[in-house]
């Protein structure tokens, strides 16, 4: 009850800010546009399929869901700088209940995100088939992960500081090192490697891998979006009760 | 009846002594002014008796239960309205207070029903379906002492409530605190000293950490011997160096 209460508030917290909606929704949805143009500029004789929509989609789905941390961050960083963090510490919620509630409705925005962009995706070319719902589940755990540095960062950074290591710097690993914008194998060397030593590449990688129906190709990508999301989400939980004992002051 | 008896309470952070053994014990149904200069633990003690920190020693009963050995039951007794009006800023008053109803137990339509009494009494009504950012700074902290009371607390804990308001805001504030007084017991923080005639039933100054003195307004102009509580606390702080 206590968990469904406050999920309920930071979903509406979350979706009643006009720029969350713009990076949340809105952007995924220009990328995905940006896309099929360049793609549609490509010579159907250059035989290049980089950036058709079925490999195009589901990496800007994963790729929407980094926006996440910058939703989660700023939201844990505004509760605790408000001391509106500090009023509930003081009721009788429990951690779990706050973790729970700061993730559920994100996760729920990831699900609606993820679904309107490949629907709009359909409307570009892109088969509609149970692969496409299975896409969807196997962009979640990245998106726990995203989370997770969220929370992380919002248990000890300040919005603004928030804005930037969440907002500018890691949409922008994420972008970069995911193949998304550029594909990995135009590039190669070190920055490749960096790449795949990286989850965001993974992520990107699996939701491909499932939006063509190829379960086996999914899980080695995808068991190192999980090994991050474990860690990342496990530091974020640990930073969360840390401060909820009042460690910090 | 004793509301909260404070025992040898400590706290440290490393080498720093925040709040120094402090001894004190507070009635059911009084309003308790702790004043101090910055930094002299008022608000660490604060929130030691309201189990957001955990003392390095000593202990407090609050009602029977102690803050140590069963800071959850302590926490269904206590409401705190913290120095920052912590709001939730793009809720509206109602959910605001609906919340926090909701969050101490009450359910979908007992929430409802509190929202809207807490609401008249804090004179919300006309601003119950507005998003809380858009409220001015004296409305905030109307709501932010209605969601600490929604709860029904036997102990309030108002953290500097008055801070940054204007004179009028102020004295609506004060008539709200006024209400609320022998009903719950109150433990006030706060810098305006005529904040502090006007309200508290007694007074305890703190200074580095320590209970430098007890007593009502009157006891301490006796003690120190002077003409007015700011010489008084003052003089009680250690004098302006």
């Amino acid at each position: 009850m206590k968990v469904l209460l406050f999920a309920q508030r930071n979903l509406k917290e979350i979706l009643r800010d006009p720029i969350n909606l713009f990076f949340g929704l809105g952007f995924p949805l220009i990328l995905l546009f940006l896309f099929s143009v360049i793609n549609a500029a490509i010579p159907a004789e250059a035989g290049n399929t980089m950036f058709s929509i079925g490999k195009t989609a589901p990496g800007i789905v994963t790729f929407g869901t980094a926006f996440l941390a910058l939703f989660s961050g700023m939201l844990l960083a505004k509760d605790r700088t408000s001391s509106f963090l500090l009023r509930l510490f003081a009721s009788p919620m429990t951690s779990l209940d706050f973790i729970l509630g700061y993730t559920l409705p994100i996760l729920l925005m990831a699900a609606v995100q993820s679904v309107i962009t490949f629907l709009a995706a359909a409307f570009l070319g892109l088969p509609l088939t149970v692969d496409t719902l299975l896409a969807v589940l196997v962009v979640l755990p990245i998106a726990v992960f995203f989370v997770g540095v969220g929370l992380l960062c919002g248990s000890f950074l300040n919005e603004k500081a928030v804005g930037g290591v969440c907002g500018a710097l890691l949409t922008n690993l994420a972008g970069w090192f995911s193949g998304v914008w550029i594909p990995l194998e135009l590039i190669g060397g070190p920055f490749k490697k960096t790449a795949e030593i990286l989850p965001f590449y993974h992520g990107v990688e699996a939701a491909k891998e499932a939006i063509i129906g190829n379960l086996a190709g999914i899980m080695p990508h995808l068991l190192v979006v999980l090994g991050y999301t474990a860690v990342f989400y496990t530091l974020a939980v640990l930073a969360f009760r840390l401060k909820m004992r009042g460690e910090e002051t | 009846m004793n509301a909260i008896t404070i025992t040898n309470l400590t706290k440290k952070y490393g080498g720093l002594t925040a709040v120094d053994n402090l001894n004190l014990t507070i009635e059911k149904g009084e309003l308790f002014a702790l004043l101090g200069v910055n930094g002299a633990g008022k608000t660490t003690t604060l929130k030691m008796l309201s189990c957001l920190i955990r003392p390095t020693g000593g202990d407090a009963v609050l009602l029977g239960e102690s803050i140590l050995k069963n800071p959850n039951a302590v926490k269904q007794k206590i409401n705190v309205s913290p120095q920052e009006t912590a709001i939730a800023p793009n809720l509206t008053v109602f959910e605001n207070l609906a919340l926090i109803a909701g969050i101490y137990g009450q359910n979908a339509a007992a929430s409802r029903k509190s929202a809207h009494e807490m609401s008249s009494r804090f004179g919300l009504d006309d601003v119950l379906e507005k998003k809380t950012k858009v409220l001015s700074g004296g409305m905030q902290r109307r709501l932010s002492i209605a969601m600490a009371l929604i709860t029904n607390p036997q102990i309030l804990f108002l953290d500097e409530p008055t801070l940054g308001l204007d004179v009028l805001a102020r004295r609506e504030l004060w008539a709200a605190i006024r209400q609320m007084k022998t009903k719950v017991t109150i433990i006030l923080t706060t810098h305006y000293l005529e904040e502090v005639e006007a309200l508290s039933d007694r007074i305890g100054v703190m200074t580095k950490g320590r209970l430098a003195v007890v007593g009502t307004v009157a006891e301490l102009l006796l003690q120190t011997g002077t003409a007015n509580l700011e010489d008084a606390f003052v003089s009680l702080s250690g004098g302006v160096p």
